[in-house]
């Protein structure tokens, strides 16, 4: 089928939408539903901007298709600051200047959310590897680790 | 770096699956994990007519361990045999492969079949695959092959599966009392495509070794076994491992690219195999 029809929730809010066979869940998300907070960058899993969450566990958006998503839960940046479960490191990112421009912080936050969530004493080089996946070319890396690391358990005093 | 205009098809179960690949034939690329299949959509390297999701396959996804055999489904997930428990015990070296595998998002969607049937010279699975003597079993509506793993790697992103084969999954012999497994990989970036990777497993027992079997991946079209190597491991001796990894640069074909050259992936191999012999040893 060159088109097909699938029923979601994204944001917790029940979506039924019908498809072409071809369009990938990030555009499906930002063109399809206006959720732009989710962004495009390299279009094939390197640079991690488009970060989302689907049943559960952070998921590439450029590497899927609308199309898979029948029947799943998907959270994108916007439900989960929404939620407020990502307001500490949001505030860590605030406080150390971890963001310039933006465009890689929702991915950013998605993914660093999980790894604290997998294992809430990573380090420094825990946190490092954790983020390997998302590519910001604003603010060097050192401000991103030092807002995630202080927000892991051992490290809230960080400087 | 949008994917070709496709058709997708959602297969229901397992013999859904089974008859769309037959009548599909070439015309049809199957969807588990896509890590892999959606970059090459992207980059228009692969533009097959018909996407085939396999996601809701049942009973292909899991980790079993019993009666001294580790039988891993083919939709298991990255990141399942990263945290396997059992893996832990029974195949300790995969676990640590998991973890060089990509990043943690790949790795919540990305599958051990499909890892096994991409055959990507660089990744991780297929040389842990084929150091554990492990075999692949695949499907079709003319039945069932299980193929040794040395046998279904044949060549540059090319395996044994004929058309309309599936990878159902994997089995190999869960580590016996006294055998030690390691693996080590080395790549510019973490996540990057390795350099140069070594899956070694042997018998340990007061510093001499046995039955060793060591794979390597990174260095050729595809993974290789190093049986000089493992046998120069077994000898042991003065030559030792110094002489170990000068057997393995020299039994190895090793090829180069713009990345990193034959010379820089052979030298890298062999200090792996240091590394990784050093794990073994290790208490």
């Amino acid at each position: 089928m060159d088109h097909v029809d699938i029923r979601c929730t994204v944001n917790g809010v029940e979506t039924a939408e019908r498809v072409p066979a071809r369009l990938g869940l990030a555009d499906f998300l930002r063109d399809r539903l206006g959720l732009t907070g989710t962004h495009l960058g390299c279009e094939h899993g390197v640079c991690g901007a488009c970060t989302v969450v689907v049943d559960g566990r952070t998921a590439r958006a450029c590497l899927m298709l609308a199309a898979q998503v029948d029947g799943s839960a998907i959270e994108t940046i916007e439900g989960a600051s929404a939620s407020g479960r990502l307001k500490p490191l949001q505030e860590a990112f605030y406080a150390r200047g971890a963001l310039q421009c933006g465009f890689c912080t929702a991915g950013m936050l998605l993914t660093a959310a999980e790894a604290i969530a997998d294992d809430p004493r990573l380090d420094r080089d825990g946190v490092r590897t954790a983020i390997a996946g998302n590519y910001c070319r604003c603010t060097g890396y050192h401000a991103i680790v030092d807002a995630v690391l202080s927000c892991c358990r051992g490290h809230h005093d960080a400087p | 770096m949008k994917p070709p205009p496709i058709e997708y098809v959602r297969a229901e179960n397992e013999a859904h699956a089974l008859a769309l690949l037959a009548e599909l034939g070439d015309d049809a690329q199957v969807l588990a994990g896509g890590q892999s299949l959606m970059p090459l959509l992207a980059m228009r390297l692969a533009a097959p007519s018909v996407v085939v999701d396999i996601n809701r396959l049942a009973n292909r996804d899991g980790i079993v361990v019993a009666d001294g055999r580790v039988r891993i489904g083919a939709l298991t997930r990255h990141r399942s045999v990263h945290g396997s428990a059992a893996l832990q015990a029974a195949a300790p070296m995969l676990p640590v492969a998991a973890g060089h595998v990509a990043h943690a998002g790949i790795r919540n969607r990305g599958t051990f079949g499909g890892s096994l049937a991409f055959n990507d010279p660089a990744a991780e699975f297929p040389a842990c695959l084929l150091a554990l003597g492990g075999h692949v079993t695949v499907r079709s509506l003319a039945g069932e092959r299980r193929i040794a793993m040395a046998d279904f790697t044949r060549g540059l992103f090319e395996t044994a599966l004929a058309p309309g084969e599936l990878v159902v999954e994997a089995d190999f012999p869960a580590a016996r009392p006294g055998e030690r497994q390691a693996f080590a990989e080395f790549a510019r970036r973490h996540a990057d495509p390795a350099v140069a990777g070594v899956a070694v497993r042997a018998h340990v027992d007061g510093g001499r070794l046995s039955d060793v079997s060591i794979a390597c991946l990174g260095i050729s079209d595809r993974v290789l076994s190093a049986p000089n190597a493992a046998a120069a491991l077994t000898a042991g001796g003065a030559g030792g491992l110094a002489g170990a990894v000068a057997a393995l640069r020299d039994e190895l074909d090793v090829t180069g690219s713009a990345q990193a050259s034959a010379a820089m992936r052979r030298h890298v191999v062999g200090t792996l195999l240091e590394r990784a012999v050093a794990h073994l040893l290790a208490a």
